[in-house]
């Protein structure tokens, strides 16, 4: 008699199932203790292996230092708002968790109240060179329980990059600076008048660029409104996020006059997911940019290797801070953020992770990596280093603005927050509401997400 | 009470089935019925220690969300543009006269509908985002004409998608109608010939009411299909600009990733099921009359 093709099936099925099941037990969490698994952010760019090439240098340094010990990486390539989100549901069991990850300080403050990370204050109180970090540093991946849960690898500013081919044919000065708002869009004005084809200034918006507006846009605006010392987003008294702020409203009608008197770029432009690389990799080195409010981090874009090459870069772009609204004090403004390596809660060998994370911060290689990467150091040793700060133009003037930096207030509903800001911009942007309108949508919206944590200001 | 040789045997035939109920009950029951569980909840994939049981409050919020009720407007008029209009009736016609068509046109149409079918979703959508874009194949072509040009990414966002959805689904229609076509016995077709019926009377009279149960069919999968579609619009516009391409599939991942909102993604999502169903309840309705 034959066999019935179903049981024959079945029985297959069976065996399949058997050897799935006992192979997950098998290969799961079991990965031999001396195994370091490191998560980190790989660029979606790739002709850009900053970071891969030099975490290779240091998984050979750590091999060497710690006999028997083994690196691998679980690189994630993925746009930023989708590698947190991979990180967090990798985070969220011991079967997936990597023993060091490559955190966000934007997300921090959320994954400690999730439970996601450990706290590290029992090495770095015995680690010498966490006192070489400077304090807002250290602030910066601090929780509100007042643990630390993060060693920083560095943070970013911003300001204002110009054009000096464009300034020149404007007949605008070639060290340029801005005093006050109605500065820069005068020179924007100027541009659109006198060099046709050109997008006289470019300020991030809409929700397609995502954090980049928020932060390089509204928020280079929005902190440099009012008295320049209290937060214009959130209220560290009452712990309540601010609505109705003027500050507010006229960080949007900045916004407004730059896209309604066509001094950006096309609408179509600004809100397309990928007009970044556009700016960086078109715009600007082909002199099509008169002004760029954007970050510290553009000269890694060009560098050698890359595939973009402009080594000229400094002799064509110059700098400028951002003013404050009015140039009332203390005269400019910048926003900070940054990385920061951190030990998930259910790391299977955190003293290895620690231990990695000594080998990437020695002296000498976090100067290899700040430099590497464009970044601004955080350790006072480096920052005093002279070759550090003259290893690429415009580390310095990076430099200088950490003193009038402010970071976000990272708290759990500021993702959220930070997406009714981007809605609010792109509505002004769009021309689908005024700067009131916009204002008044943000307020009801923030009331909303953050379940009515809000103080009218 | 003893049970009979009958039930005995139904027992040891349903036996060898365990493993694949096992499997069904694991691999789609499980996720289902815990998807179920967290719309209820309102866990959250960050900023939250511990989730709690919400009941209905999700669910409340969606229909008070406009953002919802957009993203719930947009999904049916993609689904009605792309798949009922578009990929149904394009995938008809095409069959149609692929039947009459010369050998060499049959296998060339044949073979571009087909590629569009294999291209992964997220190629089809970087092609199409490359043929819509400002300064894009499109508006080149427009340019040649001496038409006004467009950014149709940025002023019919919804429409390009459903284009693009068109462009990408139609081949399925295009198989499932060219099989159907040639099940219809050629006497019957050359009966009405005789009789003196034209070309739309054939196609009216005798060969809709044949196909009718792969009509129903085609539209069943193409519905379901198009009303999951997610890589396509993400690649094209992201939902935007605004939320003017924003369908439920990116607005459930809006909300469970970018907003870490979990539990309420989740919810939505239980409600795309269900639009889901409302419409295969329709066609299975449809299937049953029998011609």
């Amino acid at each position: 008699m034959p066999v019935r093709p179903t049981a024959a099936l079945s029985a297959l099925l069976t065996a399949a199932l058997a050897a799935t099941a006992l192979s997950a037990c098998g290969s799961g969490s079991g990965s031999s203790p001396n195994t370091l698994k490191v998560s980190y952010k790989q660029s979606t760019d790739n002709s850009i292996k900053v970071m891969d090439t030099y975490l290779a240098g240091i998984k050979k340094e750590f091999e060497k230092k710690y006999p028997g010990k083994k690196v691998e990486f679980v690189p994630i390539k993925a746009p930023d708002s989708e590698y947190y989100t991979k990180v967090q549901q990798m985070m969220r069991s011991p079967r997936t968790a990597p023993d060091l990850v490559y955190e966000d300080t934007f997300l921090i403050n959320s994954d400690i109240t999730s439970g996601y990370l450990k706290p590290l204050d029992s090495y770095l109180s015995q680690w010498p060179d966490w006192k070489q970090f400077i304090d807002t540093a250290k602030a910066s991946a601090r929780g509100e329980d007042g643990k630390t849960y993060g060693v920083p690898d560095g943070t970013d500013t911003r300001g204002l990059w110009f054009d000096k081919r464009v300034f020149r044919k404007a007949g605008l000065p070639v060290n340029w600076q801005p005093r006050t708002w109605d500065d820069i869009l005068a020179a924007a004005r100027t541009i659109k008048q006198k060099v046709p084809g050109v997008v006289p200034l470019n300020v991030y918006t809409g929700k397609p660029a995502g954090e980049r507006a928020t932060m390089q846009g509204m928020e280079m605006l929005l902190y440099g409104t009012g008295d320049g010392k209290s937060d214009p987003l959130y209220d560290g008294g009452s712990k309540k996020w601010i609505a109705g702020s003027q500050g507010f409203t006229d960080s949007l009608k900045f916004v407004e006059s730059v896209y309604k008197e066509k001094l950006g770029p096309d609408v179509s432009d600004a809100l397309d997911p990928n007009y970044t690389t556009t700016v960086v990799g078109e715009l600007l080195p082909q002199g099509k940019l008169g002004i760029d409010l954007d970050g510290s981090w553009l000269p890694q874009n060009w560098l050698p290797g890359s595939g973009r090459d402009w080594p000229d870069w400094s002799k064509q772009l110059g700098l400028a801070y951002m003013p404050t609204e009015h140039g009332q004090a203390p005269g400019k403004v910048s926003m900070s953020g940054g990385w920061t390596w951190a030990v998930p809660a259910k790391a299977a060998h955190s003293d290895l992770a620690f231990d990695f994370i000594k080998t990437m911060q020695t002296e000498a290689n976090a100067k290899k990596w700040y430099i590497a990467n464009s970044g601004i150091a955080l350790r006072k040793d480096v920052a005093a280093d002279p070759s550090y700060a003259t290893a690429q133009p415009g580390i310095r003037f990076f430099t200088d603005l950490v003193s009038s930096t402010h970071y976000r207030p990272a708290y759990p509903a500021y993702p959220k927050v930070s997406t009714a800001i981007q809605e609010a911009m792109e509505s002004v942007t769009t021309g689908d509401a005024s700067a009131q309108q916009a204002a008044g949508t943000y307020d009801s919206t923030l009331k909303d997400v953050t379940g009515g944590q809000v103080v009218q200001k | 009470m003893r049970r009979s040789p009958g039930q005995a045997r139904r027992f040891a035939r349903a036996f060898p089935l365990t493993p694949a109920v096992v499997l069904i009950l694991l691999f789609l029951a499980g996720p289902i019925a815990y998807c179920v569980y967290i719309a209820f909840t309102d866990l959250q994939l960050t900023g939250q220690a511990h989730s709690s049981f919400v009941g209905f409050d999700n669910f409340r919020r969606a229909f008070r969300d406009s953002e919802f009720l957009n993203a719930v407007w947009l999904t049916l008029v993609f689904t009605v543009l792309s798949a009922l209009v578009g990929q149904n009736t394009l995938g008809l016609a095409l069959a149609a006269l692929m039947k009459r068509a010369s050998k060499p046109v049959r296998t060339l149409t044949g073979g571009v509908v087909v590629t569009a079918w294999v291209l992964p979703e997220v190629v089809a959508g970087f092609l199409l985002y490359a043929f819509f874009r400002r300064e894009g194949t499109l508006d080149a072509i427009l340019a040649w004409l001496h038409l006004p040009r467009q950014n149709w990414l940025f002023t019919l966002p919804i429409l390009a998608v459903s284009f693009a959805n068109v462009w990408r689904g139609t081949a399925f229609s295009v198989l499932v109608y060219s099989a159907a076509l040639d099940e219809i016995p050629a006497e019957i077709t050359e009966a009405a010939e005789v009789d003196g019926a034209g070309g739309w009377r054939r196609m009216w009279h005798i060969t809709l009411p044949m196909i009718r149960r792969s009509i129903a069919t085609n539209l069943m999968l193409n519905t379901l299909q198009t009303l999951s579609v997610f890589g396509l619009i993400w690649v094209m516009t992201r939902g935007g600009p605004g939320n003017k391409s924003q369908t439920l599939p990116l607005f459930m991942y809006e909300q469970a990733f970018q907003n870490s909102m979990i539990g309420y993604g989740t919810a939505v999502a239980l409600l795309l099921l269900l639009v889901g169903s409302l419409f295969s309840v329709v066609y299975l309705r449809l299937l049953r009359t029998e011609v």
